[in-house]
């Protein structure tokens, strides 16, 4: 778990690491223990190749201390969501954000206050050259025109403030024409279009202002934008599954069909009392929808066909440093969420709580005491992490999620950790499949 | 070997000198956007 090394045993070494699970056994222990059911040579075999990946620090990898205030300290703000339009085209029955509004007014950012974004980030962002910027709403390609001008101000003052812009937009769709595609494709670096999948699946949640559904107006809008982008730009085609639809592997191979090999399927945000909320009776299910999930990716992947699924992928040979890990989204540190109204928050679920109002553009960020709450949350803050395998891949979960549904920030939300180590799970059999082995669930 | 196949020997020993630059992609891990798993991150110092 330290090490985050993986390794696939055989029947034999797996069972000395399960009788051993905290302490590296010598060969006789491992022989007195299991010597019986599997043999003295196979055991000792098995014990010793252990040993061995425990020398190399591959095997009962002790934890080192990191100095808390390295990954707990405030940051500089360095990644916005840019709440462009507190508004809608659809009327989504799961929406988070009440129908784009988050409860409190209609209204579209202008674009002053989306450059004067720009320009707090690029004062906030200190030292830090790589600012990411994402246009999020309600739709935001309702206020094109902020969207727009506030690219072509970070744009204009990019070369002589010494930052490297990213833009990445999320979008439903309904408003995507060849300029707005044009637009994207050439200055985001990743969008994020909204599909649940299939027709009827897409249309029970995701429909237009009259009660229609949405999908035959998206889809064709949604492959026109692929067909236009560039291979070296980013896509993901993102649904969201409900307990009404718990076979989203099904929605997956819809997507996949219609074309689309970049694809997400995240689950609903929603309070116990919503009829399509997630329950805890609904875990198992889900669970296997994952595995099922994996195993057509598999056979997907050995006829040659390339396709991701967002929380399947993990690069264990990469990925970012330690401190990073620890820390996680960085939401209300380095990450925040700007209102249309230029109010600040510590991240996009928050928008709209004045009890979370840690500042605005005009006044700067007044609110300190706040962002020191959510920069002092990391893996070594929550005890239900302590032990956890995968928690150097999610560092303890969504900070936003954790106060709303795990009972505080350092409590974990216990229905998103069971999901996120399924997935963790389903992504190691997908590596251990890419080396060759042969897996499935 | 020839009872364990070493899938990846991992990272996080060797990455532990690094202290965090700050300038990797913000990991949203909120599911209403695209929860991310930290774990995919690219470090911006990678070779």
């Amino acid at each position: 778990m330290e090490s985050g090394a993986v390794h696939l045993p055989d029947d034999v070494s797996f069972a000395v690491l399960a009788a051993f699970p905290d302490k590296l056994p010598t060969a006789d222990e491992a022989v007195a223990a299991l010597g019986a059911e599997y043999g003295e040579n196979a055991v000792r075999e098995a014990a010793a190749e252990i040993k061995e990946l425990a020398d190399d620090d591959m095997l009962y990898t002790s934890a080192e201390v990191i100095p808390t205030p390295v990954y707990s300290s405030l940051m500089p703000v360095k990644a916005m969501c840019l709440h462009v339009a507190h508004d809608c085209n659809l009327r989504c029955g799961y929406c988070f954000a009440s129908q784009g509004d988050y409860h409190g007014a209609r209204g579209i950012m202008p674009p002053e206050t989306g450059k004067k974004a720009i320009d707090f980030i690029a004062a906030a962002s200190k030292g830090r050259k790589n600012i990411e910027i994402d246009f999020f709403g309600g739709e935001p390609t309702m206020a094109m025109r902020t969207v727009k001008e506030t690219v072509a101000y970070a744009r204009s003052i990019e070369k002589d403030s010494g930052k490297n812009f990213r833009f990445t937009i999320t979008t439903n769709g309904l408003l995507l024409n060849d300029d707005n595609i044009d637009f994207i494709n050439a200055e985001m670096s990743n969008v994020v279009l909204s599909l649940d999948g299939r027709r009827i699946v897409n249309d029970n949640m995701r429909k237009c202002v009259d009660g229609s559904g949405s999908y035959d107006i998206i889809v064709p809008k949604f492959k026109k934008l692929l067909e236009k982008r560039g291979s070296d730009k980013s896509y993901y085609l993102r649904g969201t599954f409900t307990r009404e639809n718990l076979d989203f592997a099904s929605d997956f191979e819809h997507i996949y069909g219609l074309g689309f090999d970049e694809i997400s399927i995240e689950p609903v945000t929603a309070t116990p009392d919503k009829p399509y909320a997630l329950r805890d009776e609904d875990l198992p299910r889900i669970a296997e929808e994952y595995e099922k999930l994996t195993n057509i990716i598999l056979k997907l992947r050995s006829e040659g066909k390339k396709v991701n699924f967002f929380h399947f992928m993990v690069d264990l040979d990469g990925g970012p440093c330690a401190v990073k890990r620890l820390k996680g989204c960085g939401a209300g540190n380095e990450y925040v969420a700007v209102a249309p109204d230029g109010s600040i928050y510590p991240c996009h679920q928050f928008v709209g709580m004045e009890e979370y109002r840690i500042g605005s553009l005009d006044e700067g960020i007044i609110r300190d005491d706040i962002r020191r709450v959510f920069a002092q949350s990391s893996i070594m803050s929550k005890p239900a992490c302590k032990d956890c395998f995968a928690k150097y891949n999610c560092s303890g979960g969504c900070a936003a999620g954790n106060i709303f549904y795990g009972g505080g920030i350092d409590s974990p939300n216990t229905q998103a950790c069971f999901m996120q180590k399924k997935r963790l799970e389903c992504a190691l059999v997908l590596k251990a499949a890419e080396s060759g082995a042969h897996v499935e669930f | 070997m020839k009872r364990i196949k070493t899938i990846s020997e991992g990272t996080l020993k060797k990455n532990r000198d690094n202290r965090g630059c700050g300038e990797c992609q913000t990991s949203c891990q909120s599911a209403c956007k695209t929860s991310c798993t930290v774990g995919n991150q690219k470090c911006e110092n990678a070779k």
